[in-house]
């Protein structure tokens, strides 16, 4: 095995997911928000619901075709690179993916098509059927996902058979392990505030431009009431999160907290650099008793350190420790958004407030930067262990794949990935800039 | 019957479901070079649009299942030909995003055509690569793949490439028939006939070449009496090029398109007949790839219930944009 072509086959893989989660996160909320607002528009028959579904179903569908070929990419990479890994899980793990393709894929896929085509061929109840349908392909397939990942990190229900790969023993232990539910609320939800802010920073501009003003404060009130529910709620969901982590995986949470010794009463260390060669903390900066008090609820709890287990057992540290302080420090700012827009609603100054916009503005990519984040933390959090104290990383990797074959793979795709970034960012900045449409009849689309 | 066999078929209905479905519309990229105008392409793209992600679905369905149920399979295959497939991905990554970009950039019309015809192609004649070297056979020592990164790099391999991109083509060419009037339905139609002689070509070079790449193929079809069980696969595909044929001449709507589907399907059956009951070819059967039997059962459980319920709302979109689409429902959600 080449330890070069390993640390390329992470990078890529890493590189490629990273890439993908970007469009579901924002898909999934969005997804919702506009099967709310066709439904709105059902209800009410006012037009301008119907005008904003219109404006947003073209971002989605924008960021709809780049989750799914992206999302491609990933169903056959867990083989092309870590071929040890899916021998490993294949019998585990492979039917859980596989009710995500028939519960999830076929339905957004089989649905997609008449809500972004059929508005003239379908009448409105059935259009708005098809919209809520793709919005549940998407969380369905966030379900079995999010369970099969969450497996990796808390295996459960499983042995090993004599040929030495996981084989099921109880498939509702395997699906409900004990990190899924956590992991699943904390990321639909994830996705909530980072689609609410999406829609928020874009709603800020185009009242900022006078594009549509009044359609874009009706997205704008929308998108700051999911916000303010979702962005607070993330707090807690992410907390008791971590409060698991701490049961299943507390080295990930020694990493996050950057603690190589064990202690009672432990800090919480604000910034440090957390230094792997000499096992400590450099230009630390902590409160005394916090950590314990936020982990344990007391101010003697007792926290394991990284040094109870071998060096070879570490994740990286300093990649745990700041992606979680990037992933908290973007959540309480975004809850403190999101406040500061109720009261200016309240105050009846929502769309007035220039400052207020322009600061939507610059939060509005935010939710996404934390979820990303997020899953740094978790995802690098876990090394060295592909599944959690069972097998290596190192152990998963495709044994034949030679360092030039993997460099050009990762090339091409790194090429490819930010020539799409870039057209997308681009393509979309267009379409915001011509903001909703006048109205001109018809349904939906 | 025997569950590993069950899966193996399921496995087959799935690839053949992308084969056909997927082909056709990689296949009206395939003919995007040879287009004429902006307004044909926006009419080809218009056509395929709302249904080629749910197409694209079928192939994630298949790699999925060889994941679930013949992991052994799936852990072997895929790193034999890890450039082949990664290259079909930034294929299919590429046209895939073209459909959105080409329609939302008017002003570089010029390029998202040629990244959806490139990208198409290039997905294509990987496939074809894989298909190739699926059938010559891999390098394995110990269940481990040798002989480096470039092993699929073979004549035989670049042929199936090729013939593959003409066949989808084909594919692509008979469903514009269904799908257009005037001009642009003459103009399928000539190209489904070229691209029938080049299939036609390419199909025989393939049956000829293949008993000499693995001599056990060779004794599977030409070994007395089952020869004359097999007789009637290489007459069918010639009556099914034949209909498609006629269908072209005499400007029939569905005909030639059903035709081709008749001679892919039958391909395919020969393919089976070849290769049965290997899931890596000489190395590892159905059975030794296998997933333990908890697992099968789960997943199967899932595909009595789901598919059926797939299959209906797949016919029903296929329903709902039958027929040629008109100006105005291109791009609907303008």
């Amino acid at each position: 095995m080449d330890v070069d072509a390993l640390l390329l086959s992470r990078i890529q893989f890493g590189l490629t997911t990273a890439f993908h989660i970007i469009f579901p996160t924002m898909t999934i909320g969005l997804a919702l928000f506009l099967a709310f607002l066709e439904g709105l528009w059902l209800k009410t028959g006012r037009e301008v619901y119907i005008r904003l579904y219109r404006f947003w179903v073209k971002l989605f569908a924008l960021a709809f075709g780049i989750g799914v070929v992206s999302g491609v990419v990933l169903s056959f990479e867990f083989g092309l690179n870590f071929s040890g890994y899916s021998d490993f899980i294949g019998d585990v793990l492979g039917p859980l993916i596989g009710y995500e393709v028939l519960t999830a894929f076929f339905l957004e896929a089989g649905f997609i098509g008449i809500m972004l085509f059929g508005v003239n061929k379908v009448g409105p109840r059935l259009h708005f059927t098809a919209t809520c349908l793709v919005a549940l392909g998407t969380t369905f397939s966030a379900f079995w996902i999010l369970s099969a990942n969450s497996w990796m990190h808390t295996p459960a229900g499983y042995s090993i058979s004599a040929a030495g790969y996981a084989v099921p023993e109880d498939w509702l232990a395997v699906i409900f392990n004990p990190s899924f539910p956590y992991r699943l609320l904390h990321m639909v939800n994830a996705s909530l505030v980072s689609s609410a802010f999406v829609v928020a920073g874009i709603s800020a501009w185009c009242i900022l431009r006078d594009r549509e003003r009044e359609a874009m404060t009706v997205s704008l009130k929308l998108a700051l009431a999911m916000a303010v529910v979702a962005a607070p709620l993330q707090a807690f969901l992410g907390d008791q999160h971590g409060l698991n982590t701490l049961e299943y995986q507390p080295i990930k949470i020694a990493a996050i907290e950057g603690h190589w010794e064990t202690v009672s009463g432990a800090p919480l260390i604000l910034f440090a650099w957390p230094d792997m060669e000499l096992e400590r903390n450099l230009w630390e900066v902590s409160i005394p008793y916090l950590g314990s008090l936020i982990l344990t609820h007391t101010l003697d709890g007792t926290l394991v350190g990284l040094n109870t287990v071998p060096a070879a057992d570490r994740p990286y540290v300093p990649l745990v420790f700041f992606s979680f302080r990037v992933m908290v420090g973007i959540g309480f700012l975004l809850i403190a958004v999101a406040f500061a827009g109720q009261w200016l609603r309240h105050r009846k100054r929502l769309a007035e407030t220039r400052w207020y916009l322009r600061l939507l503005m610059l939060v509005g990519p935010l939710g996404v930067v934390a979820t990303l984040a997020g899953w740094i933390t978790t995802e690098a959090g876990r090394q060295p262990w592909v599944v959690y104290n069972v097998l290596r990383t190192a152990d998963a990797v495709t044994p034949s794949l030679t360092t030039g074959g993997v460099a050009f793979s990762l090339i091409a795709i790194s090429v490819v990935y930010s020539a799409i970034m870039i057209v997308f960012l681009g393509v979309g900045a267009r379409l915001i800039a011509q903001g909703p449409q006048p109205a001109s009849g018809g349904g939906a689309g | 019957m025997d569950l590993v066999v069950v899966w193996a078929l399921i496995l087959v209905v799935g690839v053949i479901m992308y084969v056909v479905l997927d082909g056709f519309d990689l296949g009206i990229g395939i003919l995007f070079p040879f287009t004429r105008s902006r307004q044909e392409r926006d009419h080809m793209m218009a056509t395929i649009a709302p249904v080629w992600d749910g197409n694209e679905t079928w192939l994630v369905l298949g790699g999925v299942i060889l994941l679930a149920i013949f992991p052994r399979a799936y852990s072997m295959l895929l790193p034999a030909v890890y450039l082949p497939i990664f290259v079909m991905l930034l294929g299919l990554i590429l046209r895939g995003v073209a459909f959105e970009f080409r329609h939302r950039s008017p002003g570089s019309e010029h390029i998202w055509r040629r990244v959806f015809a490139t990208g198409s192609t290039l997905a294509t004649f990987c496939q074809g690569i894989v298909l190739g070297h699926f059938v010559g056979g891999f390098n394995f020592e110990d269940g481990a793949h040798i002989g480096g990164m470039w092993n699929w790099l073979h004549p035989f391999n670049l042929f199936t490439g090729a013939a593959l991109v003409a066949g989808y083509g084909l594919l692509g060419a008979c469903f514009l028939v269904t799908k257009s009037r005037g001009e642009l339905r003459e103009w399928a139609r000539t190209m489904a006939m070229r691209l029938a002689a080049l299939v036609l070509i390419a199909m025989a070079v393939v049956s000829l070449w293949t008993p000499l790449v693995d001599p056990e193929i060779e004794r599977r079809w030409f070994t007395w009496p089952d020869m004359l069980w097999l007789m009637p696969v290489p007459f069918l595909t010639a009556a099914a090029l034949a209909s498609m044929w006629y269908g072209l001449v005499r400007d029939r709507t569905l005909l030639p398109f059903l035709s081709a589907i008749a001679a892919f399907l039958l391909c395919f059956l020969g393919l089976g007949i070849s290769l049965w009951p290997y899931a890596v070819p000489r190395v590892l059967t159905i059975w030794e790839a296998a997933a333990v039997p908890a697992s099968q059962q789960l997943l199967l459980v899932g595909v009595v219930i789901v598919l059926p319920v797939i299959l209906c709302y797949t016919a029903y979109t296929y329903w709902v944009f039958r027929g040629p689409p008109s100006r105005d429902d291109g791009y609907g959600h303008d």
